[in-house]
């Protein structure tokens, strides 16, 4: 097969292009530049991680021996990524960015031009497995957790279609983040120590409410909006409902401690008025959600009996999923807590994912 | 196969391979000893050579040897040029802070002019060009007449690096002259490319480097005429007239006089020989692609307004970095004639200048040839380019 690998000029997509190109793929490298203004000498802004990250996947692709370009994505992705991002913290809902680039991005615009100049496929470093299914099922492509169940991936993965998932390479599915390091090592890649990224790879700081503060400018119109409790009584203000998410402990800075000394959470976020409405975990409860834009892997279910996953790194939550036309009704046999609406739920049938779909609004007890 | 043995090597503007008499002028130094500065018997012979080197170089390009100042390229002596004049000219009398230079010049002078603006409060004021990238004399006359008196330098590139337009460096000449203005040109490209007469030119700085025209890296010169003041950029031992300082590299002087002296030498018959290349090479890929178009100025293999080995090739509907990887994967290397930060390419600074749109200026091809290429390389170029550009369009459109 004729590979792209996408290389971020980490430790996973370095091994995972090592790997592709090992099994005897023809593979060629490409580093995708996101950011409009990539951090050079000239435009002055020095200390973003850009160049050097370019620079990473560069010497990555000489020692694996594959020829390496970088690609410009940076206006779909701030099309299709960052605008999304700011929209959806300006409705007051928490997105996840990285479904959202699996999605438009790197499976959508650089597949695309992939297949346009003649590769078969995307290799990335997701800890993701893929496998063909049963003929009776009609020889679908699978998608499974990775067996590290602390990296896997498959979360951010639940967006991508049949479609996607046949033009999808995930070498690393099979092995576990350490084995990934202790090869990279062996292979005498010079990013074998590289820290994870943890954070949104577009705020580059980690401060994603500065961010969104000075980005979402006057679309933040709720600067000075009121923090309630469930009685209505004002706690305090706030600096913008951006600054939020449902389920949030840290950050609240509320004057004085709740009356029965519990600490307190937030309940909702209201974007128009600006209002944020908080209160105690238990009322965090939620036994029933919706989604909508639903995504599947394989062919439509009308029903799954499974699991749920309901952020990145978050815990499965058993559950019965409905499917309609449009939207999804997901019922929760136990609650989850701090359930934020814009967030993915990721569906799952054992190790196997089913598809996803975005939450839309929750139901509590 | 080896990838000498596959490679098709049309990116001769980006550096073209050294040539035998300069590899060997090269290392018939480089196990000597001895520092051109130093008093000693090695001292004197290394000081003889980059004398010798300096006359051949002179000779060569019709200045005299006291006017040829080493450096380590192209980039150092444009900047020297810019900087070192501006700063001369301005402390002579503080009403010269006006800069003027082309919108099409290469970023050594594009770059060290707008340095000298946010950094020092230059005034900068860039001269238009025309659709085939050729500046606009009457723009220049203008500029300069508002005020004379506050140009402290004016440059010009002698031949565009990325569209192959030759400049009225004459016209230049003679408009700044009458105004007692220095003037400075980027002959990078030109050099071996077309006839280049420093003396004849009446420029007051030339710029040149060594590896575009055969020698090696490393190495390269600004001419600058004895009467001109230059400010160093480089201080330390003065090694070159004071205006450059730094060890004086032998080896590579030897080399470089080497590549300057057989491609001045051969000049005449190169570009005849490369400029048919390159006319076949356009007219047999327009002849595939029917709608391709050749960016910059008229096809003359004379190189009267346009480099003999440079062909600038816009595709409609391709973009220019799909082109390239899909000719690389062929064995065919050529540019996006670009600038690269972190390899990120940005639009051409010089087609925009030109008039081209965003996307017009994105779906380019640069082929530059030199003196390796052969009938061969073209054959190659016009056997790939029809699927290449299926390929980048389909990619495109998707």
């Amino acid at each position: 097969m004729k590979l792209l690998a996408a290389m971020s000029g980490g430790v996973d997509s370095a091994v995972a292009a090592a790997r592709a190109a090992e099994t005897g793929h023809d593979v060629t490298g490409v580093h995708l530049a996101l950011s409009r203004n990539p951090a050079s000498y000239r435009s002055g802004a020095r200390g973003c991680c850009t160049i050097e990250d370019a620079n990473d996947a560069r010497r990555a692709a000489d020692v694996i021996g594959i020829p390496f370009y970088v690609w410009d994505l940076s206006d779909r992705f701030h099309e299709d990524v960052v605008e999304d991002f700011m929209d959806e913290y300006a409705a007051g809902r928490t997105p996840n960015p990285c479904l959202r680039c699996n999605e438009k991005i790197k499976f959508a615009a650089v597949l695309d031009r992939a297949l346009g100049l003649g590769f078969d496929a995307v290799a990335t470093g997701h800890y993701a497995q893929l496998r063909v299914g049963p003929d009776s099922e009609g020889g679908l492509i699978e998608m499974h957790r990775a067996v590290d169940d602390g990296k896997d991936q498959s979360y951010v993965l639940g967006v991508l279609d049949q479609e996607q998932l046949r033009h999808a390479v995930f070498p690393l599915g099979g092995s576990t983040k350490a084995e990934v390091r202790a090869e990279a090592a062996e292979r005498g890649l010079l990013v074998a120590d590289k820290p994870d990224s943890h954070d949104i790879c577009f705020v580059a700081d980690g401060d994603t409410p500065g961010w969104l503060r000075d980005k979402l400018g006057d679309r933040a119109p709720n600067h000075g909006g009121a923090i309630l409790d469930e009685d209505g009584a004002e706690l305090g203000k706030h600096d913008g409902t951006y600054g939020f998410t449902i389920g949030q402990r840290k950050g609240l800075r509320l004057g004085r401690p709740a009356a029965d000394g519990k600490p307190r959470f937030v309940l909702d976020i209201e974007p128009v008025s600006g209002t944020v409405t908080v209160g105690p975990r238990e009322h965090l409860a939620v036994h029933r959600l919706s989604g909508i834009r639903p995504r599947w892997c394989g062919s439509v279910p009308v029903r799954v009996e499974g699991t749920v996953q309901l952020r990145a790194h978050g815990t499965e939550h058993r559950a019965v999923v409905a499917v309609r036309d449009e939207d999804v009704e997901i019922e929760l046999l136990e609650p989850a807590y701090g359930i934020a609406p814009g967030q993915a739920a990721v569906i799952y049938d054992g190790t196997r994912v089913v598809g996803s779909a975005t939450i839309a609004s929750t139901v509590r007890a | 196969m080896d990838i000498a043995e596959r490679t098709v090597y049309l990116d001769h503007a980006a550096t073209t391979p050294m040539v035998p008499a300069a590899v060997e002028a090269m290392t018939a130094h480089l196990l000597e000893v001895g520092n051109p500065s130093s008093l000693h018997a090695s001292g004197r012979h290394a000081r003889r050579v980059v004398e010798e080197s300096r006359e051949t170089i002179a000779q060569a390009l019709g200045c005299r040897p006291g006017e040829v100042v080493f450096t380590s390229g192209g980039t150092e002596a444009d900047n020297l040029a810019v900087k070192g004049i501006h700063w001369a000219r301005l402390a002579e009398d503080p009403r010269r802070n006006r800069v003027l230079a082309t919108a099409v010049e290469h970023h050594a002078v594009l770059d060290a002019v707008s340095w000298l603006h946010e950094a020092e409060g230059a005034e900068i004021e860039l001269l238009p060009v025309d659709d085939r990238g050729r500046l606009v004399v009457e723009a220049l006359r203008e500029t300069i007449e508002r005020d004379p008196a506050s140009v402290s330098v004016v440059s010009v590139m002698w031949a565009n690096n990325e569209v192959g337009t030759i400049q009225p460096v004459e016209d230049v000449v003679a408009i700044a002259a009458e105004h007692g203005i220095p003037v400075h040109t980027d002959a990078v490209q030109a050099v071996g490319a077309v006839p280049v007469d420093f003396a004849t030119s009446g420029v007051d700085a030339l710029s040149l480097t060594a590896h575009k025209l055969g020698g090696p890296y490393g190495v390269g010169a600004l001419i600058v005429r004895r009467e001109v003041v230059v400010t160093p950029l480089v201080h330390g031992g003065g090694q070159e007239r004071d205006i450059r300082s730094g060890t004086i590299d032998t080896p590579a002087i030897a080399g470089f006089a080497a590549a300057v002296e057989l491609a001045v030498k051969e000049q005449a018959e190169k570009a005849a020989r490369v400029g048919a290349l390159r006319d076949d090479l356009v007219r047999r890929v327009v002849d595939v692609v029917p709608d391709a178009h050749v960016h910059g100025g008229a096809l003359d293999p004379l190189g009267v307004h346009r480099l003999p080995g440079n062909a600038h090739l816009g595709f409609p509907g391709c973009e220019g970095d799909s082109l390239l990887m899909l000719l690389d994967a062929r064995g065919i290397e050529c540019s996006t004639g670009s600038a690269c930060s972190a390899g990120v390419p940005q639009p051409s600074h010089v087609l925009l200048a030109m008039g081209c749109d965003e996307d017009q200026a994105r779906h380019s091809l640069r082929f530059s040839l030199g003196h390796s290429t052969t009938p061969a390389d073209i054959d190659a170029v016009v056997e790939a380019i029809g699927p290449a550009v299926e390929r980048a369009r389909a990619a495109r459109v998707r």
